[in-house]
């Protein structure tokens, strides 16, 4: 079973590959809408990439309202 | 089609085409690659029947309000056909909302009924704001796991009455609606739509893009949306065509929906469409040069045939592969809610895919303006729907002017704000606030917007002072907020953004930490409410007696500054 800081690394690491940033600039405060300048269209691919990664299903519900590294892998967290 | 100018009400029309499609599909709706549900009308009716008695026990009674909170399912449906068979009023509220934004409007809107998911529910519970809504009496709530808390509401599944439910007949004049087009933050607009309004509006509309049994339409534009309310369901349902929800909106289920379910229709905002264009284009820039070359030719070929109209069965043929990736019986792709590029038209068309693209508000009833695609018009909102007076009020030299609407289909007002009603509907004329001109040929352009908000791509209207709240304890002397074009007209509809005006305190300078607890705020708020950048006045704004800012009076203040020079970025 993966810690939350595990989960959460592996969030940035999988959006930092996506998005093609460096894994070094992404925090887990930070809003990933801002920091990677995507709009929510592509953050729903996001979602498709870590449910993929993760093997759950995040239903969008879940995700509503979330802007942050950190909520989102404890969104996660509690589907593993 | 019913012949709606029979109906005195969206309930009687309703009523009377369950009856007449009953053996036709109505509702398919599918999480993922799962279907969970495929309904004949005879089948929604039998759900809805026993729903609406229940309804009626709980003592909910003509023109008592319901609200809805919910992401696009048969349940939306099902929900609202009850509410409006028992003579009610809908209030469909934004499920993307905050909690507190959704407490304000279930206050606002004085709701006795409120329909909604578990999950939302669950976050709404939460909010300390639930004790504002003190008029709701009964709360319904859908999928609720078993054992689950449900905090006083009671289980969608299990609301049933048996016997009939009796029909509750309402006039052409009633309210039939209460959608809230705005003002979450300060001044809610809730827009009282009615009867007659849908009534208008779908013959209108169904003149243009007719609807018809085997017509399959995919509802990805929430349903609380004044757009997919009438094309995903009231519009659907009376012509005995389908609807398609989808549960979830992850980009490659909505790609494999078309294929699947054979789409006629689709509604989508423009960032849908332009996501859309990008990787189509993506894929044709991957294919090899020869294959890229003669797919060339053909969109060249299709572009000269379908000039003066479009020519669906030979667009079908001619760029076949295109058109099965999205079913093979796409008709056109409806695009609303905010400006569409002309580009981004021009390249679906050259597909022979039309875009119906148009202008409209809620507050005229959907659609005004509509490309009726003889020949089609990237450049153009389209010429005004049968039965829309529309008229250009004191038009500059080149024939700019605010556009303004007459029609069956325009709101009788705002809730609770008569004088909000005044200013807004003059004479009988809505005053939009939107900037047009009409060419030779009828066709409405138009150029940005007099009144200070923004739409996002998404077709989210924003207003500044819905956003200042956010700031309002900033430590500045004081501050608020403009659409940046409504302080430097720009005549144009894309790339609308928000700006912090800072009147700081004397000796006070942006330092960084200020800069921080502005982010900081700016973070807290949905994305597409956030500001873009911070301009600085260095006198107090002017305010009237009782200390509202004048706002047309500041902006033209601020506007004696470059604009390049004046915006700092955040």
């Amino acid at each position: 079973m993966r810690t939350i800081d595990q989960t959460t690394r592996e969030v940035l690491t999988l959006a930092s590959t996506h998005f093609k940033v460096p894994a070094d600039s992404l925090a887990p405060d930070d809003d990933f809408f801002k920091k990677l300048d995507i709009n929510s269209l592509q953050a729903l691919e996001l979602l498709s990439r870590l449910e993929n990664h993760f093997g759950i299903e995040l239903p969008d519900y879940e995700v509503q309202g979330v802007s942050d590294f950190r909520t989102l892998a404890s969104r996660i967290q509690s589907r593993l | 089609m019913l012949d709606l100018a029979k109906y005195q009400s969206i309930g009687a029309a309703l009523k009377d085409a369950l009856g007449q499609f009953a053996g036709e599909i109505c509702l398919i709706e599918a999480d993922r690659e799962r279907e969970k549900e495929r309904l004949r009308y005879r089948e929604f009716q039998d759900r809805a029947d026993p729903w609406a008695r229940a309804l009626q026990e709980a003592g909910f009674n003509a023109n008592d309000r319901a609200a809805m909170i919910m992401t696009n399912q048969s349940k939306w449906l099902i929900s609202a056909y009850a509410i409006f068979y028992c003579g009610g009023v809908l209030v469909p509220l934004d499920y993307k909302l905050t909690p507190e934004e959704q407490w304000q409007l279930l206050k606002h809107s004085s709701a006795s009924v409120l329909v909604t998911e578990y999950p939302i529910w669950r976050q709404l519970t939460a909010s300390p704001s639930r004790a504002s809504a003190t008029n709701l009496k009964t709360i319904l709530v859908t999928e609720a796991p078993p054992r689950a808390d449900l905090s006083g509401a009671r289980r969608w599944e299990e609301f049933s009455s048996s016997g009939e439910p009796a029909f509750i007949p309402r006039q052409r004049k009633d309210v039939a609606t209460i959608v809230y087009s705005s003002g979450t933050g300060g001044r809610p607009k809730g827009c009282m739509m009615t009867h007659e309004n849908y009534l208008e509006q779908c013959v209108a509309l169904t003149s243009i893009y007719p609807f018809a049994p085997g017509v399959r339409y995919l509802s990805i534009l929430p349903t609380n949306h004044a757009i997919d309310f009438m094309v995903g369901f009231f519009g659907p349902f009376i012509c005995g065509a389908a609807v398609v929800h989808l549960r979830t909106l992850r980009p490659e289920y909505v790609r494999e929906a078309f294929p699947k379910y054979k789409i006629t229709y689709v509604s989508l905002v423009p960032l849908v469409l332009k996501n859309l264009q990008k990787g189509l284009q993506a894929r044709f820039d991957a294919l090899p040069s020869a294959k890229r070359k003669l797919f060339n030719a053909l969109v060249a070929v299709n572009k000269a045939l379908t000039k003066s109209r479009p020519r669906l069965a030979l667009s079908r043929r001619l760029l076949k592969q295109v058109h099965q990736a999205f079913g093979g019986e796409l008709r056109a792709i409806i695009v609303g809610g905010a400006f569409t590029e002309p580009q981004t038209l021009q390249f679906f068309y050259d597909l022979g895919i039309p875009v119906a693209n148009g202008y409209g508000l809620t507050e005229a009833g959907t659609a005004v303006t509509v490309n009726d695609l003889k020949p089609f018009r990237a450049d153009t909102v389209g010429k005004p729907l049968p039965g829309m007076d529309v008229r250009i009020l004191s038009p500059a030299a080149d024939g700019v002017g605010e556009v303004s609407v007459r029609s069956k289909t325009v709101m009788s007002g705002y809730l609770n704000e008569s004088e909000l009603t005044a200013e807004t509907i003059v004479n009988g004329w809505l005053m939009t606030g939107d900037l047009g001109r009409f060419d030779s040929t009828g066709h409405l352009q138009l150029f940005g917007r007099k009144k200070n908000m923004i739409v996002t791509e998404e077709g989210k209207n924003i207003y500044p002072e819905d956003v200042e709240a956010a700031f309002e304890s900033l430590p500045v002397k004081e501050s608020c907020i403009f659409a940046a074009n409504y302080v430097w007209p720009q005549r144009t509809m894309v790339g609308e953004q928000l700006l912090l005006v800072l009147h700081l305190e004397q000796g006070q300078t942006l330092t960084d930490e200020l800069r921080r607890d502005i982010s900081a705020r700016n973070n807290r708020l949905l994305n597409y409410k956030r500001v873009h950048g911070l301009v600085l006045f260095t006198e107090d704004f002017p305010r009237t007696a009782s200390l509202k800012i004048k706002r047309n009076i500041l902006a033209g203040r601020l506007a004696q500054q470059d604009r390049a020079a004046a915006i700092l970025p955040l």
